[in-house]
């Protein structure tokens, strides 16, 4: 069986924010990619491969066409994979990342950051405390938040509470400042709504 | 599982490719030849008769120290997506970095060559070549006109490049904030905190024997002493050098200590490693380079003034001189993040034909640097195996000291190691220190750039250097360097100039090693 690369295109990264406000201070934690395949032919994904740029968490949804009837449908292949251990220092910050959507006998390289079968994994709820990194993250998100409405002097109710648990859930991080123009090279990507 | 087997797998090919060529594969292949004459080895069984007889006879062993030792020095194989450059250095902004470090140390180089109009090589006249042959084992007595030489660079130039690294990804601005740092380093690396160095150096604890504490006068040796000294014999009996390298983090006797680290290291005196050195000592009797000027000077700076290393003077010149013509040390640049600086032949300049790399081992040598191999002259009084022991010795641990890398033993993480240690176990004096203009790395810098070599009395460095070895990293320098601070503490709290600070940390000479890191380890109160 041999592997091949597929051809796609992969638009450039648009920032996920709370409203409408630009500034310099706050800069968004989560970046978007999207990336279409021009080819009509249909194809089985073995292996994505990337080199890493200051992401720390990674999601992967897919939408698949079944059929002409039924509507495509978005599933999660990869739900915030830790690329970065410590997001706050540079441990795998640059480093060369291969996921592969099934476990192939033929893959002969080591070290592959692998994950199985893509399926709908169920948001965990964790009971008792809460874990004090996340919290700490969120805490940086809602500061960040914070500073945008503060430089944006408006008297308008924001409803910034009204974020829906889903994305709180997913709770990207990205550490410091990622710059939405930063070098995220991928030849396959990651969907995320 | 799948994976790891994979993996496995690939590390196995690779290791045994580095094998293949290596003098170990021929001797067990002569080894095997020979063993067929032998009469417990049947033709039925071969395969299993053999191994069998390298088993008993101390071969298997042997093959199993050089696969340790591949293990400990080369990293694990990397992406087949990732560069080479990947390898040396993971992270970019570094790579930039220490390749315009390089391109400032050449330029300083060339500069000093046209000065003084001297070639970067030249081919010795007979004349010479005879005189120097007479004079190899007292080069010392040699008195060369070097005042017009200057060191490339000293240890807080490369300070200067260090503190100027920054993440171009990693925006603290300009006010103080939760994000800057308040030392001297800053990028955002990862070290380990006391917990993890706990951790890490569990050998050192408090209820574990260690020479170095509990070989003092004043503790009977039947408590640990003596048996600590038998099982280091059967250590060396064994030649096993992982459990060498285990049995190393307690300290080792002096008397056993030059075999261990021998051990290891991997090295054996061969007749082809004499040989080897023997061909080098031929190279530098032939051709005189530019560099070897520049290592007398630092001998007659550094290790001529030293108390404890001036005997050895001549020993340095015998090592350092034939390490600048050893191009075997060009291999460890694969995962060294410096590379070898290149040099074209007179006339040819650009035409690829034509490089060559100077000085042909790739490492221009800086002020101390001769502090490196001064040590372990005590140990080694061969020049052959003090030469085999200083190379490897370089090419595993000390070139890290002196190259821009996110390695953990890296100079730039073992700075923020000690700045980070200081800062949270320590924050009254870090702060203090700050205050007075004093930043506690510009003092420490330069003992952790030249590993404590020249700083502290000898026994006590060899007794560090054991646990170097032994953990086969590098961070117990930042450890022992923010546990001096800890101990100086009250008299560094009462400084007010950078100067007077200085003072009270010139002289470490009689500070005992062992104690200070154990209690700062693991009796310190956070």
């Amino acid at each position: 069986m041999s592997r091949v690369l597929v051809p796609c295109h992969v638009k450039g990264s648009v920032a996920l924010q709370v409203g409408d406000v630009r500034t310099s201070q706050g800069r968004p934690g989560v970046l978007v990619i999207d990336v279409t395949f021009p080819s009509v032919a249909p194809f089985e994904l073995q292996e994505i491969t990337f080199k890493n740029y200051y992401t720390a968490f990674l999601s992967i949804r897919v939408r698949q066409y079944t059929s002409a009837h039924t509507p495509a449908k978005w599933v999660t292949c990869l739900r915030d994979y830790c690329l970065m251990p410590d997001p706050h220092s540079e441990e795998g910050a640059q480093e060369y990342v291969s996921l592969f959507k099934y476990q192939s006998p033929s893959v002969t390289f080591p070290k592959w950051l692998s994950h199985p079968v893509p399926c709908e994994q169920p948001a965990l709820l964790r009971e008792g405390l809460p874990d004090p990194s996340r919290v700490s993250s969120e805490v940086q998100q809602m500061w960040a938040l914070t500073e945008m409405i503060r430089a944006s002097h408006t008297s308008a109710r924001i409803g910034r509470f009204d974020v829906s648990n889903r994305f709180l859930l997913l709770g990207l991080l990205c550490p410091e400042q990622i710059r939405p123009d930063g070098l995220l090279y991928f030849r396959w990507m990651a969907v995320m709504t | 599982m799948l994976q790891e087997e994979s993996d496995l797998s690939l590390i196995i090919a690779q290791i045994v490719q580095k094998l293949k060529g290596s003098n170990l594969y021929s001797q067990l292949e002569r080894q095997a030849w020979a063993s067929l004459q032998r009469p417990e080895i049947k033709l039925e069984s071969l395969k299993e008769d053999i191994k069998e007889f390298f088993k008993i006879s101390g071969w298997e062993k042997k093959l199993q120290n050089a696969v340790y030792s591949e293990l400990s020095v080369f990293p694990l194989p990397s992406h087949p997506a990732a560069p080479p450059e990947h390898l040396k250095e993971p992270l970019v902004y570094m790579r930039k970095a220490q390749g315009s470090w390089e391109k400032r140390i050449l330029k300083s180089l060339n500069s000093m060559c046209t000065e003084l109009s001297i070639p970067l090589a030249r081919k010795r006249p007979v004349g010479e070549q005879k005189e120097l042959l007479n004079k190899w084992n007292e080069m010392g007595t040699d008195e060369p006109d070097l005042s017009l030489f200057r060191p490339v660079y000293a240890p807080k130039d490369f300070l200067e490049v260090l503190i100027n690294l920054r993440n171009p990804n990693y925006e603290n601005g300009d006010s103080l904030s939760f994000r800057t740092h308040l030392g001297l380093i800053q990028v955002p690396l990862k070290v380990k905190d006391i917990p993890e160095l706990k951790e890490c150096f569990v050998e050192l604890g408090l209820n574990i024997g260690q020479l170095g504490i509990d070989d003092s006068t004043q503790v009977p040796p039947e408590l640990f002493e003596n048996e600590h000294v038998r099982i280091g014999q059967k250590v060396l009996a064994q030649q096993d050098s992982a459990a060498a390298q285990q049995y190393i983090r307690q300290g080792s006797p002096t008397a056993l200590r030059a075999e261990l680290w021998a051990l290891i290291l991997n090295i054996s005196s061969q007749p082809e490693d004499v040989l080897y050195y023997e061909q080098l000592k031929t190279n530098v009797i032939q051709h005189d380079l530019l560099v070897d000027s520049l290592i007398y000077k630092d001998v007659k700076l550094t290790a001529s003034n030293d108390d404890y290393y001036f005997v050895f003077e001549d020993y340095l010149y015998q090592v350092l001189l034939c390490f600048s013509r050893d191009t075997s040390v060009l291999s460890h640049f694969a995962f060294n993040s410096a590379s070898p600086p290149k040099s074209y032949i007179r006339g040819k300049l650009g035409l690829e034909e034509y490089a060559v790399f100077y000085p042909p081992n790739g490492v221009i040598p800086f002020h101390g640097f001769s502090m490196y191999v001064a040590p372990l002259c005590f140990l080694y009084h061969e020049p052959s195996k003090l030469y085999q022991i200083f190379r490897e010795m370089y090419v595993r641990f000390f070139f890290r000291l002196h190259s821009i890398s996110s390695h953990p033993s890296g100079i730039v993480s073992l700075c923020l190691l000690f700045e980070t240690l200081l800062q949270t176990y320590l924050p009254q004096l870090f702060y203090h220190l700050r205050e007075i203009g004093a930043q506690p790395l510009r003092i420490s810098f330069k003992w952790m750039v030249r590993a404590f070599s020249g700083y502290l009395a000898t026994d006590q460095l060899l007794l560090l250097w054991d646990r170097i070895l032994g953990y086969n990293s590098l961070e117990i320098l930042a450890v022992l360097a923010a546990a001096v601070f800890a101990f100086r503490a009250v008299n560094l709290m009462e400084v007010t100039s950078l100067a007077a600070a200085e003072a009270v940390l010139a002289d470490l000479s009689t500070l005992k090693v062992m104690p200070l890191l154990q209690i700062f380890l693991f009796a310190t109160v956070t």
